[in-house]
This record gives C-alpha cells, sequence and structure tokens, in this order.
C-alpha cells in the first residue's frame, strides 16, 4: 500500500450517494452470498477495503477491476449486510466512473459492449429491438457464432420480432441521451 | 435582621476565566442585609470551608449564599461546613455560576452581569429560608432477591452470610438459571453444575434466607429502607409439606411430549415435573396450561399414585406481602432463537441450534446424555459449523452490540465437540476473538493449536439445506474475501444474548430505568455499576447486559456489600424537603378545602386525609395530610392546589417569588 | 366488473418474452379487468443504463412515469420483474430528493409528479384476481410446483415493501390456492444470471443450473416464474444448463399468469405455452 497521498474516491461516494464505506468492517458477507464471488478478481468485500484504504493505487486497481462488470446488481450483499450498506449502489458508482475515465477491465469488454449495443438500439427506436442488439453487439465483439442456433427456435416460436417498433417520442429520448450518457 | 454571607468561588479557571468573580462579590455587598462578601479560588477547598465556617462565626450569619457549582457537586459539602460552624444547613444556598453561567457563555460584560443577577437572586431567596431539619425514617433490613440465577444465589447468600434477612423469589420451579444449563465453564472447563448446586443447597438451606419458587413480583411501593413488596406464589398444585420429592408422579403423568424449558427445547417433559434432577427445590410443579386435567378435566393419574397424598389440584395463587429495605434485581437473560435468521432458515431446520441448545447436547443430564448427535436423526454429526456473531454486532438485526461471552463459548463448544468426536472436524466461522477475562486468549488458543479446530475469518451468507446435510455459505476475509462452502452435518449459531422476557414490565413496576434493548440501566455507567437511579434498588448481573460467571459473581458480592452497608443503619436520613399542607389556629385549622386534588396528583400516594376534630371528637374538617416519609417533594401537589395550602419546605412560594422579582427588579 | 389499470409491459414482453403478456392479457379479460396500456411508453433502460450512466437510469424510467401520469394512471401494473425494479428505485430516488426529481424532470421535459402507484404481477393478481377466484378453479395446477422469485421481486425491502427477502411466500400461496404443492427448496431467491445471457452464457448456465438442479433434485414438476429474464435464462438457455450440470433436465418453466391461466381454463394457446422451449406438458 502505497504511502502517498489519499485519494478522494471514499468521499466522493460519501458525497454523491450518501453510503459511508467506513461502515463496513469487514465481516465478508457480501463476499459469502455473492453468486459472482468465484468469478470476480476482487470480492465485494475485499473491494470495500481497497475503497476505505483511501490509497490511490488502490483505488485504480479498484476502478480497473473486473468486479465491478460482473457484478450482477442481485442485491444480495445489501440485503443481508449488518451494517446496511449500499454496495449495489457504490457498484453502479464505480461502473460510471471508470466508463467515464476510460479504466475498464479487458475482460469486461463483451459485457460492456452489450449494454452499449442495448442502449444504442432503444435511442434508435425508443424500444428494445432484439436483433438490432445482437447484431449491434456481433459486431462490436465479433462472436459471430453467438445464439446462432437459437435463432431458429426462436423464430418458430414467434418470439423474434423482425421490425422493431418505433415510439413517437424518440426525439425525446434524443435529447435525453445527449443530456447524458453522450454528455462531455 | 438578616446578614447573609455571599462567597464567590473561582473554581480554577472553570468560573473565574469567564465571569469577574471580583466584581460580583463587589456588587453583592451592596445588597441589603448582606453583611459580608468575597471571592475565593476553591470554596470547596479546606481553606475555602473554613472561610465560610468562620465568618459564620465572627460575622454572625443568618445565611449563607455559596456562588460556584452546581449544587447537584456541592450542595452536601457547603451545607456540612456550616452546620459545622453552628449554622442550619438548609439555611445555606448554591448559585450555579459555573453550569448555568461560566460553562456555558463567553467572556464579556453580559455573563458577570448574569452572575451578579443569580447571586442577587439567592441571597433574596436566603433571606426567607426557614431552618429545616432532616427527617429519619426506619430500615427495614430485609433484602428481596428477585431472581435465582448465580447472581441471585451469590446476592443472597452474601447479604444473608452479614446477618440479614433474605427473602429470594424465582420465577422457574427451581433456581439455577443459565448456569444450571451449562455443561461446562470456561476456561477451566469445570462442571457447571457441581460448582453450582452446592450453592444452591447452601440458598435453600440457610436459615436467613427464605426461598420461593414458582413465585413472581406482583407489585412494590414505597422507598429505600421501607419497600413493601407484593409477591405471586403462584400455585404449584402441590402440598410442599407431604411432598418428599420422591418423584413418582413425573415417571407416570401420561403427558409426556411437552417441549422442556431445561432443555432448551430440544428435549420433553411431562406435565407435572421437576425441571432437571438437581433442582432446588426438588419438588415438581404442575404445569397448568398443559396438564390434562386442567385443560380438559380428565386423567389426575399423580394423584392416585402420590405415597403422600401431596397434590392439591385445588390450590391457588397465594398472594403475599413483604416488608423489605433494599431490592436486588438478578433476573438474568435470554437468547435468541435461530427463527430469528432468515438467511438460515427462520429456524426451520433442526440441527441449526443456538449455543445453549448446544450446551444441553453436550451436558451428561441432558437429552443426549452428553453425546453430541443430530435432533433429527440421532446421528453423531461429522462435521460441525459454528457461528459466531450470529445476530450480534448487527445493526440491520436491531443488535448492534457485542454479547460478549459468545466468543469464548464457542471455543468451548468447539473443544468439547472435538474431545468428544475425535475425527470430527469442526468449523469456526468468526469475526473477532474477545477474550479479555484471565486466560481467555491462553483457552481460545488452545481450541486452534491443540484441538484443531478450523477457525476461518468470515461471516456467514446463508446456510441451506441440501439432501440431509447444511450448505454453509460463507468467506474467508483473510483470504481476500474468498468464499467458503462447507457441507455441515450440523450448525451451531452463537446467537445474541437479550433481555429476559417480561423485562420491561418490571422494570416499570420497580421504576427503574432501561434501554431501548430493556436492558436495565445503572446509575452510573463507570462508578456505579450495581446501584440504579432508584434509592435502594440494585442490579446485578446479566440483566444488565451480557456478562461472564466471573463478573455475575462480582457484581452480585458488590451488590450484597451495598445492601449490608444500607441495613449497617438503623435509621435513614432522609432530606426535608417535603410537601406540608398548612395548618393554623381555629377556626381555620387549615385553609386546606378537602377538595384532594393532591391526592390524585401525588405520584408517590404519599398524600392522606386527615379528620381534624374537636374536643369531644366531633369532625371539623377533613383536610389533606403529607406523610413525610413517603414525600419525594417533587412539587405537583403543590401545582394542583387552587387555595395555595401546601408548600414545599425549602422551595415555598414566597422564597420562589421572591428570586423572580428579585431577577427583575433589577 | 371492469376497472382501468395502467399497464406496461416493457421490452421483453414485447418481444421475446410475448407469452407472458399474452398470459397476463388472457387472463386480465377473462376476469373482466381493463389492463390500459401507457402511450408510447419507452424502454426502462433496464440493466445496461445503470450500469453506465446514472441520470439516464433515472430519465428513461422517469419518462413512464409522466406518461402514466399525464394519462391520470394512478396504478400501473409492471408484470417484468426487472423493469418494476427499476421504476420502482426511480420512484424511492425522485421521491427522496425534490432536487433529483425537478432535474431529471428537466431532463425529460415532462412534468413529474411521481405519484404512480406501481405494482408487481403478484400484488396484480392477488388484489385484482384473487377475491375472484374461488369458483373458477376448474382444472387445478395439481403439480408439485417450485416457486422461483429471482432477485429484483423482494430486494432490497427497504424500496419495494413487498414479501420478505429470504424464502418469501407470496407466489407460493399463490400457486397453492391454483392447486399447486409449492415444494419447499433453497434457491428461491438466488440469482439466475440476469443480463449475462449474451455476453456471458457460461455464467448463466452455472447459476440457472444450480437453481434447475435443487428444483428437479426436489421432484419439483413446474418451475413457476414472475420475470422475463429469468424464465429466458432458465427456458432458453436450458442446453447450456443441461450441459453444465451434466443432466437432461426437463422440468418446464411457466409463467404465474399462465399456470393460472391452465387452472381456470383457459385455452394453452392463448397463454403461449407453446412458445417455451422446454415442453410443457399439462
Amino acid at each position: 500500500m502505497s504511502a502517498g497521498m489519499k485519494s478522494s474516491l471514499k468521499k466522493e461516494i460519501r458525497d454523491d450517494l450518501g453510503v459511508s464505506v467506513d461502515k463496513c468492517y469487514q465481516c465478508g458477507k457480501c463476499s459469502a452470498g455473492c453468486p459472482l464471488s468465484e468469478e470476480m478478481d476482487f470480492p465485494p468485500s475485499y473491494l470495500l477495503r481497497m475503497l476505505q484504504t483511501g490509497d490511490a493505487m488502490l483505488q485504480e486497481k479498484a476502478l480497473c477491476s473486473f468486479s465491478i462488470w460482473v457484478c450482477l446488481t442481485c442485491e444480495t450483499c445489501y440485503s443481508r449486510c449488518p451494517m446496511s450498506i449500499d454496495v449495489p449502489a457504490i457498484m453502479d458508482f464505480m461502473r460510471q466512473k471508470s466508463l467515464r475515465e476510460r479504466k475498464t477491465h479487458r475482460e469486461a469488454r463483451k459485457i460492456i459492449a452489450f449494454h452499449r449495443s442495448f442502449l444504442k438500439s432503444i435511442e434508435k427506436t425508443g424500444r428494445l429491438y432484439e436483433l438490432g442488439v445482437l447484431a449491434d453487439y456481433k459486431m462490436h465483439t465479433l462472436q459471430l457464432m453467438q445464439d446462432l442456433a437459437l435463432a431458429p427456435k426462436m423464430l418458430l416460436a414467434g418470439k423474434l420480432k423482425i421490425i422493431p417498433e418505433l415510439i413517437h417520442g424518440r426525439s425525446d429520448l434524443s435529447s435525453v441521451y445527449s443530456g447524458t450518457i453522450k454528455k462531455k | 435582621m438578616a446578614r447573609i454571607g455571599v462567597f464567590i468561588c473561582h473554581c480554577g479557571e472553570n468560573i473565574g476565566a469567564t465571569v469577574d468573580c471580583e466584581k460580583v462579590a463587589m456588587a453583592a455587598s451592596e445588597y441589603d442585609g448582606v453583611a459580608y462578601s468575597i471571592d475565593y479560588k476553591y470554596m470547596c477547598s479546606d481553606p475555602g470551608q473554613n472561610l465560610i465556617r468562620q465568618a459564620i462565626k465572627e460575622k454572625e450569619l443568618t445565611g449563607v449564599v455559596v456562588a460556584a457549582c452546581s449544587p447537584r457537586m456541592h450542595e452536601p459539602t457547603f451545607r456540612r461546613a456550616c452546620n459545622e460552624a453552628g449554622l442550619n444547613p438548609y439555611l445555606c444556598e448554591m448559585a450555579n455560576l459555573r453550569e448555568h453561567c461560566s460553562w456555558v457563555h463567553e467572556k464579556n460584560e453580559a455573563t458577570t452581569e448574569k452572575a451578579i443577577d443569580l447571586v442577587r437572586m439567592l441571597v433574596e431567596k436566603v433571606k426567607r429560608n426557614h431552618p429545616l431539619s432532616s427527617i429519619k425514617v426506619p430500615v427495614t433490613k430485609t433484602a428481596l432477591v428477585i431472581g435465582g440465577g448465580i447472581s441471585g444465589i451469590q446476592a443472597s447468600l452474601d447479604i444473608a452470610n452479614t446477618g440479614h434477612k433474605v427473602v429470594l423469589i424465582e420465577r422457574e420451579p427451581s433456581i439455577g438459571g443459565h448456569m444450571s444449563q451449562l455443561s461446562e465453564t470456561f476456561p477451566t472447563l469445570d462442571c457447571s453444575q457441581c460448582i453450582l448446586t452446592p450453592r444452591m443447597v447452601e440458598v435453600a438451606q440457610h436459615p436467613n434466607i427464605t426461598l420461593l419458587t414458582y413465585a413472581e413480583l406482583e407489585s412494590i411501593e414505597g422507598f429505600i429502607g421501607n419497600f413493601k413488596a407484593r409477591i405471586r406464589k403462584k400455585a404449584k398444585s402441590i402440598d410442599e409439606k407431604l411432598c418428599t420429592g420422591c418423584g413418582l408422579c413425573t415417571t407416570k403423568c401420561p403427558n409426556k411430549k411437552i417441549p422442556g424449558e431445561f432443555n432448551a427445547g430440544l428435549g420433553n417433559r411431562t406435565a407435572i415435573y421437576v425441571p432437571f434432577p438437581q433442582a432446588v427445590p426438588n419438588k415438581p410443579v404442575i404445569d397448568k396450561l398443559n396438564c390434562t386435567y386442567y385443560t380438559k378435566g380428565k386423567c389426575r393419574v399423580c394423584e392416585k399414585v402420590c405415597p403422600t397424598q401431596a397434590i392439591r389440584f385445588d390450590q391457588e395463587d397465594e398472594i403475599i406481602d413483604i416488608p423489605v429495605g433494599a431490592v436486588v434485581l438478578a433476573t438474568g437473560f435470554a437468547v435468541r432463537g435461530t427463527d430469528f435468521f432468515p438467511e438460515y432458515g427462520y429456524g426451520k431446520h433442526p440441527d441449526i441450534i443456538t449455543g445453549l441448545q448446544f450446551e444441553r447436547l453436550a451436558s451428561a443430564s441432558g437429552p443426549t446424555l452428553g453425546e453430541i448427535r443430530r435432533p433429527s436423526d440421532g446421528k453423531i454429526p461429522g462435521k460441525i459449523v459454528f457461528v459466531a456473531c450470529a445476530g450480534s454486532r448487527d445493526p440491520a438485526k436491531g443488535i448492534p452490540y457485542c454479547s460478549k461471552i459468545c466468543c469464548m463459548y464457542t471455543a468451548k463448544h468447539a473443544m468439547l465437540y472435538q474431545h468428544k468426536v475425535h475425527d470430527g472436524e469442526s468449523y469456526v466461522f468468526y469475526m473477532d476473538i474477545r477474550a479479555a477475562g484471565r486466560n481467555y486468549e491462553e483457552f481460545v488458543r488452545r481450541a486452534i493449536e491443540e484441538d484443531g479446530v478450523n477457525y476461518i475469518r468470515g461471516r456467514v451468507s446463508r446456510i441451506y439445506e441440501k439432501q440431509g446435510k447444511l450448505i454453509v455459505k460463507g468467506a474467508d476475509t483473510l483470504l481476500g474475501g474468498m468464499p467458503v462452502e462447507i457441507e455441515a452435518d450440523m450448525v451451531v449459531l452463537a446467537t445474541a444474548g437479550i433481555a429476559n422476557e417480561g423485562s420491561e414490565v418490571l422494570a416499570q413496576k420497580m421504576h427503574v430505568s432501561y434501554d431501548q434493548y430493556h436492558f436495565f440501566t445503572e446509575a452510573h455507567p463507570k462508578l456505579k455499576p450495581v446501584e440504579t437511579n432508584t434509592a435502594g434498588i440494585f442490579l446485578v448481573g446479566a440483566c444488565q447486559a451480557p456478562r461472564d460467571i466471573p463478573e455475575s459473581v462480582g457484581q452480585a458480592s458488590g451488590a450484597a456489600a451495598k445492601v449490608a452497608a444500607l441495613f449497617s443503619q438503623n435509621e435513614l436520613t432522609r432530606e426535608p424537603v417535603i410537601a406540608v399542607v398548612n395548618r393554623s389556629a381555629p377556626p381555620m385549622y387549615s385553609t386546606c378545602a378537602g377538595c384532594f386534588m393532591c391526592v390524585s396528583a401525588c405520584p408517590y400516594q404519599a398524600i392522606e386525609k386527615e379528620e381534624l376534630t374537636d374536643r369531644k371528637g366531633q369532625l371539623i374538617k377533613t383536610v389533606a395530610r403529607v406523610n413525610p416519609g413517603l414525600c419525594q417533594g417533587c412539587g405537583t401537589c403543590v401545582a394542583f392546589c387552587r387555595s395555595k395550602s401546601i408548600d414545599i419546605q425549602g422551595y415555598t412560594h414566597e422564597q420562589m417569588v421572591s428570586e423572580v422579582m428579585a431577577l427583575l427588579n433589577n | 366488473m371492469t376497472m382501468a389499470l395502467g399497464f406496461y409491459p416493457g421490452c421483453s414482453l414485447k418481444g421475446s418474452s410475448r407469452e407472458y403478456s399474452e398470459s397476463v392479457l388472457a387472463l386480465a379479460k377473462a376476469f373482466g379487468i381493463e389492463l390500459t396500456e401507457i402511450n408510447d411508453w419507452n424502454c426502462c433502460g433496464a440493466t445496461a443504463a445503470h450500469n453506465l450512466n446514472r441520470n439516464l437510469s433515472l430519465a428513461l424510467p422517469a419518462r413512464v412515469l409522466a406518461l402514466a401520469e399525464k394519462q391520470s394512471l394512478e396504478e400501473v401494473l409492471v408484470p417484468c420483474a426487472a423493469c418494476y425494479s427499476r421504476l420502482a428505485a426511480t420512484l424511492h430516488d425522485l421521491n427522496r430528493d425534490e432536487a433529483i426529481k425537478s432535474g431529471i424532470s428537466e431532463l425529460i421535459g415532462m412534468e413529474l409528479k411521481g405519484s404512480v402507484h406501481i405494482i408487481n404481477i403478484i400484488q396484480f393478481l392477488d388484489k385484482y384476481i384473487c377475491p375472484l377466484l374461488e369458483n373458477r378453479i376448474i382444472k387445478p395446477f395439481s403439480k408439485k410446483v417450485a416457486c422461483y422469485y429471482g432477485c429484483l421481486l423482494v430486494r432490497p425491502h427497504s424500496v419495494l415493501h413487498f414479501d420478505r427477502e429470504e424464502e418469501p411466500q407470496s407466489m407460493d400461496v399463490l400457486m397453492a390456492k391454483a392447486g399447486a404443492t409449492p415444494v419447499d427448496w433453497s434457491f428461491k431467491t438466488e440469482c439466475c444470471g440476469a443480463g449475462l445471457s449474451v455476453s456471458r452464457t457460461k455464467t448463466v448456465a452455472r447459476l440457472s443450473g444450480k437453481i434447475v438442479m435443487d428444483a428437479t433434485e426436489r421432484g419439483a414438476e413446474a418451475l413457476i416464474v414472475a420475470c422475463p429474464m429469468c424464465h429466458s435464462n432458465l427456458d432458453m438457455r436450458r442446453g447450456d444448463i443441461n450441459r453444465y450440470n451434466g443432466i437432461k433436465s426437463s422440468v418446464p418453466v411457466l409463467y404465474i399468469t399462465q399456470a393460472l391461466g391452465l387452472a381456470v381454463g383457459l385455452d394453452p394457446v392463448d397463454l403461449g405455452v407453446q412458445r417455451h422451449f422446454v415442453n410443457v406438458e399439462i
């Protein structure tokens, strides 16, 4: 742990979200119950400790972690935490920040690409166009064979919409996007 | 002609740095009736007190005002000093220049002006003070101990051994409390019952102790030295004089499936029962709620088989009144059940048990005769998981505090398991190890280093059942929060220690404070651990907070010493600050109109009706009279009285108004 | 008895989970309950929005709520558990802080009071269908069922105030009323893998695999769900699940509305049962 300058990530979290990382007494209940714990590079309690130290290097590591992207926001940690720390809110915060600062983990590429394709589809039509999302995702991740086997079955079951639904308020959404995710 | 002495204290820097004490003394010296006025660094010191004593004699003072700290600090000090110099102590008052002035204001003109005002108010009051004498009340030298666990037992024995009488009441059929349920005690692994039962027997046989089991406090009134306790002796349905304790009835009772309280729900008992073989008194009681005769009108087998015809189905609860001088609360604690944990199955898995239930399994007199067996199928578990901090240190579950004893008894349980099941595997999920007593740390190390108990630092997120096994999902925080999943045969939760059921009801009856967890509150957290805010009522043991046996025993002896000190006096002195209904010459006799609103207002039932009669014995009028022994000087009656016929000695209407007028007439 | 109740289907119900929508509408029609779809509703943003941008994650649901308010819909049924969770979270955040509410209102360019009361499918069934259910059960759903609640219906309790976080019972009670025998099992609220269906399928196979395994081992003859994401993971991804578990499980997955629909004698085709990947044998 570097003895260098103490960054303010946990202070930011407290000011922005009202969540106090210092309340965590490292009991590990979150890591114990997290369904994705075994796939994370840093389980949730460990991540919280990294933030608690206020250490710049550890904070960077946390922002660049894979943990935050594989987190499913299933809220299990929050529901069992004895200190009622809103870990999912911290995860959202870290994700958004790591994206803004372009610090995302390599292995999270596909996950982030999917989210991006999803949101792009909504910006265009207002409602999810699954075929469009999948096509865009495949283009960005080159996962060309992804779910190819499922497609015919879905078509037969009537679950695949060929034509997207367009809402009237698309321009409203456009301005929402410019004011949020597209803002520099 | 009033000759008041005014003494302004600097209290070192406490008052002196903010208030111009010299100026205050000067201002006071100008007042009508003030014969002497000085300031000094430390009035409470010996030389300071000497100043007062000398001034009283030399200046022939008729009253004293000491302007210093709070009367709660030093009123007794200065009153004693005045008394020693021959001035009635109630002609001495204090003006609070510290808590009411220097400690709450900045140093400036206004602060000194306020100090001058305060002094002037008290000078005017003291001019109107009357000499008063303390009230003496007798002391009943019998102590009431409520609760027959180890704390209550120890307190009773200690008080009884000083030569005073003790009445010990316990709501269960036997004394012994939780200590009698334990198998072995840490850190020595002494057999719990072996060290407890001799004391229990001593209590039963002690000539100074009256033991009443299956009895509860109904109500209590009075004050220190003079309580009247009303006890309800619940009907045992047994004539104790005839019963020999042979136990035949308990073997013949057909109703055998009642979950036994002593075995923490792991074993059954009969409707007529003795809680455990070493019970004191070793006589049965009938559980009216479950007995076939009481609920359905049939059976009566016990009556038929009893060799001394000791069964009495028609026995009723008996109410007795006992005068006592002090009360010791030793009602102990309870442990949370497994149903408190949603993530561990809401208590539906029989193989997830509490620490207390594990004690019963490990105990030689328990439902499994000392073998650790699964409650579900009776098999010996090959893998046990102990969960420490189950419910404690958990604000989300409403119990933020630490239950103190669990780290120790969990280590003990794990050790006992390893001793009994040699090839068994035990795991302890913990957050911290709190082992702060004598030989405690070494005890826990023994569990880890010699008995092979696996300690994992992390809390358990969830426990669920799968094909007869219990899947425990925990984490190892010392390995970065790595998830650890164990397939256990049995899980022991070290559940939180909580206040006993009915604690708040008892506390309200006793006018004793309790906190949000219903633990009773002591008078001062550091310096008065065994006293309460109600004089004459003492607290011992776990009814105040979870604690272990040596602490409880130590506290019990401490409280016993306080009781003994109380009983060492034949009379108690009470402050004369009490209400008095005026009396005057005929034909008035008293301005009291006999409306008796004061009687209903008084929270201490201290006001009575007095019939005033002439020499022939004929009734003139009935007026109110305050019982000086019961009055606490709260003043509620004074506020109620519409004719101003009742007044508080030392805080009369005249004195109070004079203070207000002194403030206004600057 | 007809009454107007708002309806927010969400994207899944219009797309790959259309049988859920079909069953909801069929059931509502059978009981005379009128559902008024919110005009021009947009996607709530689901997982993607709150993962990538906070304000977007509030704005998208906020627009839906504002539209409902404009239509004077006081109560809105939200059958998709994910949409329900997003709308509830948005309402919670907006109603807690006036500054945030006005900021989002400005962003979407619509007035927003935050007054809409949203209900999930189980609350809807409890309130509107249950009171009328007694004499309508024609073909009791007499199977052993494992009710799967997933994450977002019951967590976090402080926001949703619905049922209980551990071992919830509301669906089990409903299914018992329909004639089923709910099985007591241990994976009622364990996550199925949610939105990682496409980007990390093996995780879904693992997590959903455990759920199917436990239900199958306990003798469940059907899994009952109330979320299109969960349904998709447990049903559509059954092939991956079977490969992960090494066992082929043919326990079908039904929406609770389908199960109830079958119990009151509705045509299985109207309930969209034939659209499932794992065969449903009634």
